[in-house]
């Protein structure tokens, strides 16, 4: 059981080129954390960083508590998980999981035993003396792990593994691979660009931007308490709507958000879990909505133009205008739309039935709103 | 869909491929299975020209399209790109490589009788940790070298390897020590794991041990990473250490386009660093000197052979002759010569320097034979008949069943 620890892990290249100023970041033991970001925000380079693949360029990286900064990767006792999928057809299966081990020397009785030990965690206890041409797909991929865990290092890292896998083989690879890592409670890094893989696999998933940690918490809290523009727009498909508005607070406590010719009211509970929005009174702030909590029932409601329905099964995706300007999270920060109007996304309920070209009223959950400070994009919540 | 084509008049034949069609449908002539390990639907084209053609998916193949060209830009061995289709219906791309001819994959080479090649374990992990050293030295991280991802050449006794597979590939302005072990380590496992399959197919050659073998990888790695990077440190007045160094990394068959030669804090002592170190020491002389393309070893054989040949030039002319003239004799009296004695139908069986080093070395046994010089035409004939002719055609050979015995 293991546990990594980064005290203000930093690279800089040669050439000046800052990937990672200074990140903190702890994985607990048995703990599936997910890195994500965009492309270029610094995800692999932490995990190469903590694989040994890069050099440390300041900070300090723990594992188990010992600081391994100049340790080589095979010191580091890590398992690169899917660095080749390539099962040797002419091998068993248990020969498969466990020929690694000879070139460590390991006896015979102790490889067998550990191999048998892996399957059985592994299901694969019954086909261990078949052929990987007589296993099914998901038996391949589990085969493909065992190579990874009859190692049984402290800690697997797993950069993007999934991305040469058509979609339906990524589905069911990420399930395997989620249920399996719970089963084995091995402390584990997984690095995507892929939101939705964050969220379905994480215990906790580390959003980066820019080489910086915007926030590390739950797939839960990520989506319903993000705590800036980044996070809020990053997590979650649709993206959440967000427009610029301002604050006006009234004598009786409540809070009213207007955009575009809109006001949403504020009052009792609503108005408590946005208290901080008390201090922008007469401001601008950006205003997010995420697309489930805009046309069902809701404490008030906003009058939108319908340009697009989008019928998805379980729900309809309503594409709609608002007179207010979009904003939008960016690598250095805010970025504020010159248009007057932009397009939001609602998802409603398909049984009410809603056209193109309507000019519809929709309700919305106050209780579910968000709001952001428009210079910094930080949340503005209980606290300020 | 977008299909991209390196040297479009070369490759036009390309154009007419059922690109609409997934790989597997294809019923184009000459297409081949190419059998082996792989994560992908894999097939050859055969013809004048060879391809080889992968489908994967479109940023996949988009990136290994860029990766490779890089390496051949870097003049590092790899195969050479033709073409990547994107945009397909089904969203799977394809990359055209050109099969590299004469080239023998490990399966073929461990696995079949009359490759001739000695010490053959030894041999092929050289080839594979030289390759890495190239790799590693360009800054390319490989992230999956593997005796399956490699082609092997045959190179005037020894072998040289070719990357073929770049789909884990990173390039980097330079690599980290941690991540050359790691390549390391994932080549050791990777060779392991393709020996221990062939043994348990029962075609593993007899003699080679897939655990020593293996882990020899890693200590072959290190002598030639260190004997190309290390750090000489030497007295002031010692600088014909600076030659001694590059005849070194000349005999390895690298050359060192920059070198750093600093002085010591103390300013007693001189440390040489090579910064620029290039693969191909010989066969770029060769090819600048006479055009021939040849493998490094290749390469070394034929230039010592015009340096005998200028040698008894130079006795029989009692003057000094110039290299580059010796040589120009050297590739119309002996080379070409020695080529036009084998017959048409046998001369496709072994790339020209192959079989050119192969007849000096038939010379030589049957010298040695008979105590004395034997001509080049009499072994040409002797070469012909009691060897080429019952050697396997090399030219284009893929992995057939039998070298790949599974119940899959």
């Amino acid at each position: 059981m293991s546990t990594v620890q980064m005290r203000n892990l930093q690279k800089r290249y040669e050439n000046g080129f800052e990937a990672v100023p200074g990140l903190d970041l702890e994985i607990h033991d048995g703990e599936f954390l997910v890195l994500v970001g965009p492309s270029g925000c610094g995800k692999s380079t932490v995990l190469r960083m903590v694989a040994g693949l890069e050099d440390i360029s300041g900070g300090e990286l723990l594992i188990d508590d010992v600081v391994v900064n100049s340790m080589g990767p095979q010191q580091r006792d890590i398992a690169m998980v899917f660095q080749s999928y390539a099962l040797y057809p002419n091998m068993t299966v248990a020969a498969n999981i466990g020929f690694a081990m000879k070139l460590r020397k390991t006896d015979k009785a102790e490889i067998a035993a550990k191999v048998a030990e892996v399957a059985e965690l592994l299901e694969l206890t019954a086909v261990l003396d078949r052929k990987p041409g007589q296993l099914s797909g998901g038996q391949r991929q589990r085969v493909a792990m065992g190579r990874a865990i009859v190692r049984n290092p402290k800690l697997f890292l797993m950069d993007e593994p999934l991305s040469n896998l058509d979609a339906k083989l990524r589905v069911q690879t990420r399930a395997e691979i989620s249920k399996l890592q719970r089963r084995l409670g091995v402390t584990t890094m997984y690095v995507t660009h892929d939101q939705i893989e964050a969220m379905t696999m994480g215990d906790r998933v580390a959003v980066l931007r820019a080489g910086v940690l915007m926030q590390c918490a739950s797939p839960s809290e990520l989506y319903d308490s993000p705590e800036n523009l980044f996070v809020a727009q990053f997590i979650g498909s649709p993206s959440m709507n967000v427009v610029r508005g301002s604050v006006a607070v009234g004598d009786d406590d409540t809070i009213e958000l207007k955009f575009g010719g809109q006001s949403i009211q504020l009052t009792g509970e609503s108005a408590a879990r946005l208290k901080g929005l008390r201090s922008y009174d007469g401001r601008e702030v950006a205003v997010g909505i995420r697309s489930e909590t805009i046309g069902g029932d809701g404490t008030a409601s906003i009058e939108v133009g319908v340009d697009l329905v989008e019928m998805l099964g379980s729900e309809l995706l309503v594409h709609c205008t608002v007179d207010a300007p979009s904003v939008r999270a960016v690598d250095t920060g805010v970025e504020l739309s010159d248009r007057v109007d932009s397009t939001i996304i609602a998802s409603v309920d398909p049984r009410h039935p809603v056209k193109a070209g309507e000019r519809v009223r929709l309700g919305v959950d106050t209780l579910r709103l968000h709001t952001f400070d428009l210079v910094t994009g930080d949340s503005i919540g209980r606290t300020q | 869909m977008r299909l991209q084509l390196v040297n479009a008049a070369e490759h036009v034949s390309v154009v007419n491929w059922p690109f609409d069609q997934p790989l597997q449908e294809w019923t184009i002539d000459n297409l081949r299975e190419v059998t082996g390990l792989h994560r992908h639907v894999v097939r050859m084209v055969a013809g004048p020209i060879a391809y080889v053609v992968k489908e994967l998916p479109d940023p996949l193949a988009e990136r290994e399209w860029r990766l490779l060209r890089e390496l051949a830009e870097a003049g590092l061995p790899t195969a050479e790109v033709v073409g990547v289709v994107t945009g397909r219906s089904n969203s799977e791309g394809l990359l055209i490589t050109r099969h590299l001819e004469f080239s023998l994959p490990y399966r073929t080479l461990l696995s079949r009788s009359g490759i001739g090649i000695p010490y053959l374990g030894q041999r092929m992990l050289d080839a594979l940790a030289g390759l890495l050293v190239q790799l590693h030295l360009a800054g390319f991280y490989w992230g999956d070298c593997s005796l399956s991802n490699t082609l092997f050449r045959r190179d005037a006794g020894a072998l040289a390897a070719y990357i073929i597979d770049v789909e884990t590939g990173e390039s980097h302005e330079k690599l980290s020590d941690g991540q050359r072990r790691l390549d390391i380590l994932i080549a050791t496992e990777n060779v392991i794991g393709g020996l221990l399959d062939l043994q348990a197919a029962g075609s593993l050659a007899d003699g080679i041990d897939p655990v020593e073998t293996a882990l020899a990888i890693e200590h072959s790695y290190n002598q030639l990473w260190l004997e190309l990077t290390g750090v000489d440190e030497f007295n002031a007045d010692e600088t014909f250490r600076v030659d001694q160094r590059l005849r070194r990394l000349h005999e390895l068959g690298f050359d060192a386009a920059e070198l750093e030669l600093v002085s010591t804090e103390d300013g007693e002592r001189l440390r040489l660093v090579p910064r620029v170190v290039e693969h191909g020491f010989h066969a770029h002389r060769l090819r600048n000197l006479t055009g021939i393309h040849a493998g490094e070893n290749q390469a070394r054989r034929l230039l010592n052979d015009i340096s005998r040949y200028r040698a008894v030039l130079e006795q029989r002319s009692g003057k000094k002759i110039k290299e580059v003239i010796a040589a120009d004799h050297w590739l119309e009296e002996r080379f070409d010569r020695a080529l036009a004695g084998i017959p048409p139908e046998l001369s496709g069986k072994l790339d020209a320097a192959e079989l050119y080093h192969q007849v000096l070395e038939h010379r030589w046994f049957l010298s040695e034979r008979a105590g004395g010089d034997v001509g080049m035409e009499e072994t040409v004939s002797s070469y012909v008949s009691n060897v080429l002719a019952h050697a396997p055609a090399e030219q284009i050979v893929t992995p057939t069943p039998d070298d790949w015995p599974t119940d899959e």
